[in-house]
């Protein structure tokens, strides 16, 4: 009755894995999971669903894969939850991996479908919880594992050292300084009124990112600073393995980071995931509500510095532009206005998607998806075809995405498909066109610093 | 023989119109009320549902998921949103201002309230065999709804629209004798009843728990729009 096509990806997180698992200890698992762990959500799903397949429409992958069925959110549903409460977690490794791939590869937990359901069951939910049984069974993508241990040892996502991490903030400081006179760039400042805190990619091979946050900061004579120590970094990869142990302690060590330097507001970097995990998942593992700090997605504030007159826009972009609406930052947290302004302040020629905002489709890259390495890539390429073609059919020629795994799979996407375009963060498109002070401009060379 | 006898007597007949829908009520209304109550108190291990609900935003939910094309996805399925409405709506008005019903009710316990009249009745009981043919069909032959349809959705699909055909049947006397026929009808309706808060029909129940937790987490949580 079911027919599932899909390409055979060889991937030692779930090939190896799999090897070492005894029954028992899935089932175990499982039910601990789904019995001890979840409870009214998920049994007020399971028993409300009517099996409509009304949600088929809100998902990238089934408008991508010329709607197959088989990539349905009720069908991954069907695939997974229903599967293993049927089974009574009594299934065999190969299953687990079937699981796996469902919840960790066809599914970016971007909650889309929870918009489309006619009671509003949150899907992405369910497949958290997939995600959290093969995450504890150790059954998902390596690079994906790979991330969770190195948040592990050295509290950032991609093994940068602390001692790495200060070296890093030197030597941008002293490169931007070529930009901007006399740049800083503050380590631990005490009771400054934000602290920024970066991708872990920025501090290992996307250092210009850095940079043009400082830039902006210096420009926007911002009260800024970063830790020097550990929870410098605001990545979570942990949330996307199910890893909510990890996850809540590096969400800790990045509040606690904030309020060892009694900052007033943290602003993460351009990213999707590291807000929604700090706000949202990580927040409520730890017991709060909302943030305990107030916490900034860059949107917000380069937008309260476009509206304060603290950047000024010197020469506005003239290419045709449009956004992407990032899942994390728009349906989980309603910024697209605001990416809309700040937009509109720095470009000529504004170009609205459609569908947009809240019903912006996934990049197909959220929820470590891009971070899963080559054998995933496919995946991405393909399932995002929905997505190049509504970018594409704004006739812009640049995309603004406030985030990273937007903005590097639609990049990719853009190469794979062959379109001309090109993505850009928001910082990067401010640091184009905002006006540079007179006392800020780098002295001419031959003259004398004063 | 025997069968026959049965299911034409008078005593049946009395049951089913007397002790079976007291019978039918209590355990249509206990039940729906252990339903929702057990989901309530469950929710609170669930730390999550209880301090982000919000009157405002479930009730903004309510509206835009039961006002006909108050949602995106309605507009992107017309007729599905159609035939579910239509159904929906069908499903309480009809049975309730159905002029033999209140016939009964006005026997029992001497009220009766207007009516609809008998040939918009008609009409409209053929109107809710169609809508349960669309979503049998559907259910067939949309590849995304086949998928996800197991033997139990047919079944509730059957209990659903037994009393309708059956329904339509008595009143055209089609069958021989109508005593029988008004018995069948009798007891299909009581099953339904009785079938919604132990069944997936139970989202009648349900539906408002979902929504108002949804609604409210995109309200006051995702300052978005579920809809």
């Amino acid at each position: 009755m079911m027919t599932m096509h899909r390409k055979i990806v060889s991937d030692p997180g779930f090939d190896e894995t799999i090897k070492t698992l005894a029954p028992e200890k899935i089932a175990h698992t499982i039910n601990y999971v789904l019995q001890k762990e979840a409870a009214a959500r998920l049994k007020a799903y399971v028993e409300t669903c009517i099996h409509c397949g009304l949600c088929n429409e809100a998902c990238h992958f089934y408008v991508s894969y010329d709607r197959d069925p088989s990539y349905s959110p009720v069908a991954k549903v069907r695939q997974t939850i229903w599967d293993m409460m049927k089974k009574k977690g009594k299934v065999d490794a190969e299953t687990l991996k079937t699981y796996a791939r469902i919840g960790f590869t066809e599914c970016n937990i971007c909650r889309r479908c929870s918009m489309y359901c006619p009671f509003g069951i949150d899907i992405g939910y369910m497949m958290i919880l997939v995600r959290r049984i093969c995450g504890l069974l150790k059954v998902a993508p390596l690079y994906l594992q790979d991330q969770g241990y190195s948040h592990m040892y050295t509290y950032s996502q991609s093994w940068v050292a602390q001692d790495d991490w200060v070296d890093t903030v030197q030597f941008v400081e002293e490169e931007l300084r070529m930009d901007i006179r006399n740049a800083r760039i503050p380590l631990d400042k005490e009771g400054a009124e934000f602290m920024y805190s970066p991708h872990s990619l920025e501090a290992k091979f996307k250092t210009n990112l850095l940079s043009n946050i400082a830039k902006i900061m210096n420009v926007a004579r911002a009260d800024w600073t970063m830790p020097s120590f550990d929870g410098w970094d605001s990545t979570n990869q942990s949330m996307h393995l199910g890893d909510y142990e990890t996850m809540g302690m590096v969400e800790r060590m990045h509040f606690d980071a904030a309020f060892k330097l009694r900052v007033k507001k943290i602003v993460t970097s351009e990213c999707g995931h590291s807000f929604r995990a700090a706000i949202y998942d990580g927040s409520r593992v730890l017991g709060w509500k909302e943030p305990p700090i107030t916490y900034l997605q860059p949107t917000q504030l380069f937008y309260e510095f476009v509206r304060d007159g603290r950047i000024k826009i010197a020469q506005k972009l003239s290419e045709p532009v449009t956004v992407q609406d990032p899942c994390s930052i728009v349906r989980n947290r309603g910024l697209g206005q605001m990416l809309r302004s700040v937009v509109k302040a720095a470009c000529e020629d504004f170009r609205e998607v459609e569908p947009k905002l809240e019903h912006n489709f996934c990049c197909t890259a959220g929820s470590g998806v891009i971070n899963y390495g080559p054998p995933w890539k496919f995946l991405r390429m393909e399932g995002g075809r929905v997505k190049i073609e509504q970018l594409q059919s704004t006739g812009a020629k640049i995309v603004i995405a406030p985030c990273h795994s937007c903005h590097k799979t639609i990049e990719e996407m853009i190469d794979y498909y062959k379109v001309n375009m090109h993505v850009m963060f928001i910082s990067e498109l401010l640091v184009k066109t905002m006006e540079i002070p007179d006392d800020l401009k780098p002295a001419q060379s031959g003259k004398a610093e004063t | 023989m025997f069968m026959y006898e049965f299911l034409t007597s008078i005593q049946l007949y009395n049951f089913l119109k007397g002790p079976m829908v007291w019978i039918a009520f209590i355990v249509f209304l206990c039940g729906s009320i252990y339903r929702v109550s057990s989901l309530a108190v469950l929710a609170k291990r669930d730390r999550v549902v209880y301090p982000y609900l919000s009157l405002k935003y479930a009730f903004r939910s309510f509206l835009h998921w039961l006002v006909p094309f108050g949602s995106r996805n309605m507009r992107l399925h017309p007729w599905m949103t159609l035939f579910a409405f239509v159904f929906h709506i069908g499903i309480f008005i009809l049975p309730i201002f159905l002029y033999p019903h209140i016939v009964l009710w006005q026997q029992a316990w001497g009220i009766r309230w207007w009516s609809l009249p008998e040939n918009v009745a008609d009409i409209a009981t053929i109107i809710m065999i169609l809508c349960c043919m669309f979503f049998l069909l559907r259910r067939i032959f949309a590849p995304e709804v086949r998928l996800v349809t197991y033997a139990s959705d047919y079944l509730l699909l059957a209990i659903v629209a037994a009393p309708f055909v059956t329904g339509f049947m008595a009143f055209h006397q089609i069958i021989e004798p109508y005593r029988v026929i008004v018995s069948l009808h009798m007891l299909l309706g009581e099953i339904m009843l009785m079938a919604i808060p132990f069944s997936r029909l139970g989202h009648m129940l349900t539906f408002w728990l979902t929504r108002a937790h949804t609604g409210s987490e995109f309200g006051v949580f995702r300052h978005s729009r579920d809809y």
